[in-house]
């Protein structure tokens, strides 16, 4: 067991090099670090003078350990487009995008699970039918078409929730939130639902597939054989059995929630990291794309560390074999 | 008559297979195959069957400006019935040539991500190894960043390597490579499964011993084999690029607005949206749902008429 | 059927059909077939794949897999009608009254539970027991199905047993509520040579001592003539020939079953030819006219051809030929190859 998480822990940090690696490159070649910190009249031999005051014609693996190392410290350098330091920029917007996503996650898990059970288990009903046809057209309207349509109805129609902005927000420490007022509250709706409904319709198709999988298996049969009762086969053999591959995928869908924020943030306005990379892009600020490459590498990694472990809680098969199965499996 | 007997033979083997079959007992689908063709159709004969030419300044005219619909309001012109913009251009035409530019970069951008995915998933089938190592690895790290994530970032990274004003003539070649490069990892993934199941078949044995090339052979082999699904994955993510075209668009990181898909006429109509002004904003809107709703429906169906184990 | 009054079969299968509803088509895969099982009977099932005789087995325990559904006829046991019952009535004669048992035990045990929480929660399911003693009863059938270190061993997951043991293991969950039938679906194919003797003898003794009968399902010849006190033989969805299993291999009176019978090698006599019969069984859309085994028979007769032959006494046994009628085959006919090919031992 304490090898498995050891080998995931390994390959998390492999991934984080990689995409450390991936972010480097873009901070130091395609971006020159020295425009941003001068000003155009700035000569050749001052800017080469600056150039190796700051490292930059050291051997490329020491370069790279030195911006791992000044990451690792939240320090990004200057954003080309603010002058501002590129960590406290993201540090002041990530709350919002975490909120955010988490409200989405939990519309998306406590919606989206239990309308794919639903359909999984009862196919044929005319409901089922319905939720699953409604559930394409959810795939096929791309999430800033739901922003502007929510908005369309709800804002500019009903005037019943705001179009744009977080609202009232409480600072607790350097965190701010939404969730300790009533706009603040209000703001999160539309987005939430945004952001979560695309992602939902993949939940809700994806646990319906895979229930209608298990529910085909010789040991459903084989239950059924045995006489158990309906509860206890759809609800602990076949929930049990559709959860081990439902949580690597829901894991990684809500994961990516976080990088589809980005759309979702410019529809809404929302002042989060996604917008701030956005602008990033536009203006090819590369401190600030490059640190909001590693910063979702990192919530990508410790999600799918979380994700090993509940796969490890849930499937006996791996505790005995320390990992093995689920390779062989997949 | 040769070809013509030929051509029946081919028709009646289709009608009489197992997908036409199924093809044909699912109403949603056929009207989905009618609903692609007819706006494929419309969208490719757009400067013909476009009442106006909506992207040449020289036929605008102001004072045509935020005309609506003409179905729900008395102020509403025939010659444009679904109104027209800030600009007044033309929505319907607008739609039209938009939808003709969505779908060329979007199959564009298929196209490119299948011949990339089949390559390198053949590739590292063949070579294992290192080589298939490195391969998997990079499409391991970059399944878990969104499509749309790692267009944006080719996208970035184009922009701070050339000029702004070069790059809104580059802007559709930029487009159609980052939403190539960021699907690429399906096509790779089955061709490299394919391929290792052949890998050790005897006919590839038995090539080598004869001294052919034993990768033009399972070339041969293996392409066959993966037709079925890499078809559904080709239909289920042209479904895909059309969206993240659009969204890129709509970003303002896609097409310029001097040439408008759908994403960007939607970003247009956005901004004009808190007025009131809706229908620049819907008709894009529900055309692109259409769109993608229909290729998306018969990507459905295709999986599961051909039901190939994807990975 | 005849039976007699004072000992009344466990199982009574009256002209049962099974349909599959296809686009081509609907399939009759199982066709009019009568069948008993006596208390404590081991009725085996014998016949080629796609015969019917797994569709049979699934009728009986109401778990045949749509779109296949019973079209016709009666399933009774202990005299009281089991094909029409409500899923829930049927739920509860399930697994209390018939266990089954699958061909394959490495995927008939639900991956993500212990063996011992499988076992209690059917024994829990049927039995008004606690959960105390429901594991004790169930460490009690894992010793029973020769379990080494049972106490141990309840509490491990299926990956963690052998194909073998958790055959054992599936014995074990199909008698935990002691039925009184066991349909028993190839019980022993998914297992290892060495492996399937010693589930078959475990089975038959198990079933000896509980008093359950058994349905066994099986294309093994060898394994029906070890453990079956009678033995039907299915034939493209009708039963060919049904009586004690003695008479059936020693003197079969179907032409099919001869042929059936011939193709097995046995130990102790020496046999210079192994015959094998000609042709394969037909498809179910393709069964002809008549005797459904005419075009592979190499005794067919005019009459074959045209009329279908029923179950009519032949010995001690009874078979669908008219071979046995006292109108006979008619005019004998060629087979259309030359039939009864043989095969060097």
């Amino acid at each position: 067991m304490l090898a498995f998480i050891l080998r995931r822990i390994l390959q998390s940090i492999a991934v984080l090099v990689a995409v450390g690696l991936v972010s480097f490159s873009l901070f130091r070649y395609v971006g020159d670090p020295i425009n941003a910190m001068v000003g155009q009249d700035t000569t050749m031999e001052e800017r080469e003078q600056l150039r190796e005051k700051l490292g930059l014609n050291d051997a490329a693996p020491i370069q790279f350990l030195r911006f791992i190392g000044n990451a690792a410290r939240g320090n990004f350098g200057l954003s080309y487009r603010t002058s501002e330091p590129v960590g406290r920029l993201i540090l002041e917007r990530v709350p919002a995008t975490l909120e955010l996503s988490f409200c989405a996650a939990v519309f998306v898990l406590f919606v989206g699970v239990p309308m794919g059970v639903y359909t999984g288990l009862y196919p044929r009903h005319w409901s089922s039918r319905l939720l699953q046809a409604v559930s394409l057209i959810g795939i096929s309207l791309p999430t800033f078409l739901i922003g502007i349509l929510l908005i369309l109805v709800f804002a500019v129609m009903l005037h019943w929730l705001p179009s744009f902005g977080r609202g009232e927000t409480v600072r607790i420490g350097w965190w701010t939130t939404n969730f300790l007022t009533w706009s603040g509250l209000k703001a999160l709706i539309l987005p939430a639902i945004t952001l979560g409904l695309f992602q939902l319709t993949l939940i809700m198709r994806l646990v319906r597939s895979e229930m209608l999988e298990v529910m085909r298996t010789d040991y459903i049969k084989f239950a059924r054989a045995r006489g158990l009762t309906n509860r206890a086969i759809n609800f602990g053999h076949a929930l049990k059995n559709t959860l081990v591959p439902v949580i690597t995928v829901a894991g990684l869908q809500l994961g990516s929630l976080i990088a589809f924020a980005v759309v979702t943030e410019t529809v809404f306005a929302w002042p989060g990291v996604g917008q701030l990379f956005i602008q990033s892009v536009q203006f090819s600020d590369i401190p600030v794309m490059a640190a909001y490459l590693l910063l979702i590498g990192l919530f990508f990694v410790l999600i799918n560390l979380i994700v090993d472990l509940l796969y490890f809680a849930v499937d006996p098969r791996l505790r005995s074999q320390g990992g093995s199965a689920r390779v062989a499996g997949h | 008559m040769a070809v013509a007997s030929g051509l029946s033979g081919w028709l009646h083997r289709v009608t009489d297979s197992d997908v036409w079959w199924s093809f044909k007992s699912s109403p949603m689908t056929v009207a989905a195959a009618v609903a692609t063709l007819l706006i494929v159709a419309v969208a490719f004969l757009s400067p013909v069957l476009a009442p106006h030419t909506p992207f040449d300044p020289a036929s605008l005219n102001l004072s045509d400006g935020l005309k609506p619909p003409v179905l729900v309001s008395p102020d509403g012109e025939w010659a444009f019935p679904l109104g027209t913009d800030d600009q007044g251009r033309d929505v319907l035409s607008s739609i039209m040539y938009g939808t003709r530019l969505s779908l060329v970069v979007s199959l564009a951008a298929v196209a490119v991500a299948m011949v990339l995915g089949i390559s390198l998933g053949l590739i590292s089938g063949y070579f294992g190894g290192a080589v298939d190592a490195v391969i998997m690895r990079v499409a391991d790290v970059q399944l878990t960043f969104p499509a749309i994530l790692v267009a944006l970032l080719i996208d970035g990274v184009v922009r701070g390597i050339i000029s702004v004003k070069r790059h809104d003539e580059i802007a559709i070649f930029v487009v159609v490579g980052a939403i190539g490069l960021s699907f690429w990892v399906s096509y790779a993934r089955t061709v490299r499964g394919s391929v290792m199941v052949e890998r050790n078949k005897e006919y590839v044995q038995a090539a080598r011993v004869i001294g052919l090339s034993p990768l033009l052979i399972m070339v041969r082999h293996v392409l066959p084999n993966v037709t079925g699904p890499v078809l559904v994955i080709a239909t289920l993510n042209l479904g895909l690029a059309v969206i993240t075209e659009a969204t890129l668009s709509f970003l303002g990181v896609g097409l310029p607005s001097t040439e408008p898909s759908l994403g960007t006429l939607i970003r247009l109509g956005n901004e004009v949206l808190q007025s009131g002004d809706w229908w620049i904003t819907v008709f894009p809107g529900a055309t692109l749902a259409a769109l993608v709703l229909a290729v998306n429906l018969l990507g459905d169906w295709l999986r599961d008429a051909l039901n190939p184990k994807l990975r | 059927m005849t039976t007699p009054s004072n000992n009344p079969p466990l199982l009574e299968v009256k002209n049962l059909r099974v349909e599959f509803p296809t686009r081509r088509g609907t399939l009759l895969a199982v066709d009019d077939i009568s069948f008993d099982i006596a208390p404590g009977e081991v009725l085996g099932m014998v016949g080629e794949s796609g015969a019917g005789k797994s569709l049979t087995g699934n009728a009986i325990i109401g778990l045949l897999e749509p779109p296949g559904c019973i079209a016709g006829g009666e399933i009774r046991l202990e005299g009281r009608r089991i094909d029409n019952l409500p899923y829930e009535e049927m739920r509860k004669v399930r697994g209390a009254r018939i266990g089954a048992i699958f061909q394959d035990p490495l995927t008939s045990l639900n991956p993500l539970y212990s063996i011992g929480r499988q076992l209690v929660e059917t024994i829990q399911t049927h039995l008004p027991l606690s959960a105390a003693q429901a594991r004790t009863r169930a460490l009690d059938l894992l010793k029973e199905v020769g379990i080494p270190g049972a106490e141990t061993r309840i509490d491990h997951y299926p990956h963690q047993f052998s194909g073998g043991m958790r055959q054992r293991v599936v014995i074990a969950l199909a008698l935990c509520a002691g039925p009184r039938l066991i349909v028993a679906d190839e019980p022993t194919t998914a297992l290892d040579v060495s492996i399937q003797a010693q589930i078959i003898a475990l089975l038959k003794r198990l079933c000896r001592e509980h008093g359950t009968a058994v349905m066994l399902v099986t294309h093994d010849m060898g394994v029906i003539a070890e453990t079956a006190d009678r033995v039907a033989v299915m034939y493209a969805g009708r039963i060919a020939e049904v009586g004690p299993v003695r008479d059936v291999v020693k003197h079969a009176k179907h032409p099919y079953t001869k042929g059936l019978m011939g193709s097995i090698p046995s130990l102790g006599v020496r046999t210079e030819r192994l015959t094998q019969i000609d042709g394969a069984m037909p498809r179910l859309t393709e069964i002809p006219e008549g005797c459904a085994f005419n075009p592979r028979c190499t005794e067919r007769g005019t009459r074959c051809l045209v009329e279908r032959p029923d179950l009519m006494a032949a010995g001690t046994s009874r078979a669908a030929c008219w071979l046995h009628d006292r109108g006979g085959v008619g005019a004998p006919l060629m087979a259309q190859r030359s039939g009864g090919e043989t095969v060097d031992a």
